[in-house]
């Protein structure tokens, strides 16, 4: 089961498990316990929505859902160049992977910056998370993932950093994929949060 | 990680990406019967996640015991939102 290989092109071991490398192995694992994570969220969000006993606001009414779209747009253009640093680097392109890296951390910040501002018209209009239950199950559900999303742009800044001072090469660069896949997963849970929070 | 010998069109599923929630949005304002929007809404949203999931997570491409890994704690929460939807509906 557990095994230590040799990556090919690669100057050192690599254990793997299940034929898996054991770091990105490590990153499912914990990426399967961020699914049970929300799970958990958006199943209290359901049955409470849907055992009130007064009538649930219509999101549309109470969000900004036009500007929320475009946020959501932001963070698959994040996607798509977190995956192009991936590939980059796959590639042996240096340069590149520097430049897509640096964008998904730019994009991925303002995904933030744009929910910051979300929150601030939200609150100066009366909706609080004290608002009844649609405000604290709102504010608790967004609130994580853009708790995640900021610890994806830490940690991609780290990375970059790292790129920068060319720590990763085309042999080497498990650290890229698997920053690619925590932030592959942050797209994931928000495209569900979209829908669940502001379209349904 | 990558397709063997084949790279992914990533462009291709990010302008697939795109289209979807494009029509996301226009179907939620379109003012069909809640249950048909609800069901439209939950299927182009989980087609959304498998693209990110199965090309930009590479899930397409990795070991069987691996795609496991990443389908068992959806089970659960399947179960729940099925659960859910049949008392509602």
């Amino acid at each position: 089961m557990t095994s230590h290989s040799v990556d090919a092109g690669a100057s050192r071991y690599e254990p793997t498990t299940f034929k898996v490398k054991d770091k990105k192995l490590g990153m499912w694992i914990f990426l399967a316990s961020e699914v049970m994570f929300f799970t958990g969220l958006i199943g209290s969000y359901i049955i409470l929505r849907w055992g009130a006993a007064t009538p649930w606001p219509v999101p549309g009414e109470v969000l900004n859902v036009p500007i929320t779209a475009g946020n959501t747009f932001l963070l698959i253009c994040s996607s798509v160049t977190m995956v192009k640093a991936f590939a980059a680097i796959e590639d042996g392109n240096q340069k590149m992977l520097k430049v897509w890296l640096l964008a998904t951390a730019i994009i991925g910040a303002c995904f933030v910056g744009v929910q910051a501002y979300e929150y601030t018209e939200l609150v100066h209009h009366g909706f609080l998370p004290s608002s009844g239950l649609y405000g604290s199950t709102f504010f608790t559900m967004t609130g994580f993932h853009g708790f995640h999303v900021t610890v994806g742009v830490l940690c991609l800044l780290w990375v970059a950093i790292k790129a920068f001072r060319g720590g990763y090469t085309q042999a080497d660069h498990q650290g890229v994929e698997i920053i690619g896949l925590y932030w592959h997963f942050v797209d994931l849970v928000w495209i569900i949060l979209f829908t669940i929070v502001y379209l349904i | 990680m990558s397709a063997e010998g084949k790279k992914p069109r990533y462009m291709l599923v990010f302008g697939g990406l795109a289209a979807l929630t494009a029509i996301e949005v226009a179907v939620a304002f379109m003012g069909f019967e809640r249950r048909v929007t609800v069901m439209i809404l939950i299927g182009l949203a989980v087609w959304k996640a498998l693209l990110v999931a199965m090309y930009f997570m590479h899930l397409k491409w990795e070991t069987r015991a691996l795609k496991i890994l990443a389908a068992v704690p959806f089970l659960p929460a399947a179960i729940m939102i099925i659960v859910v939807l049949m008392e509602k509906f």
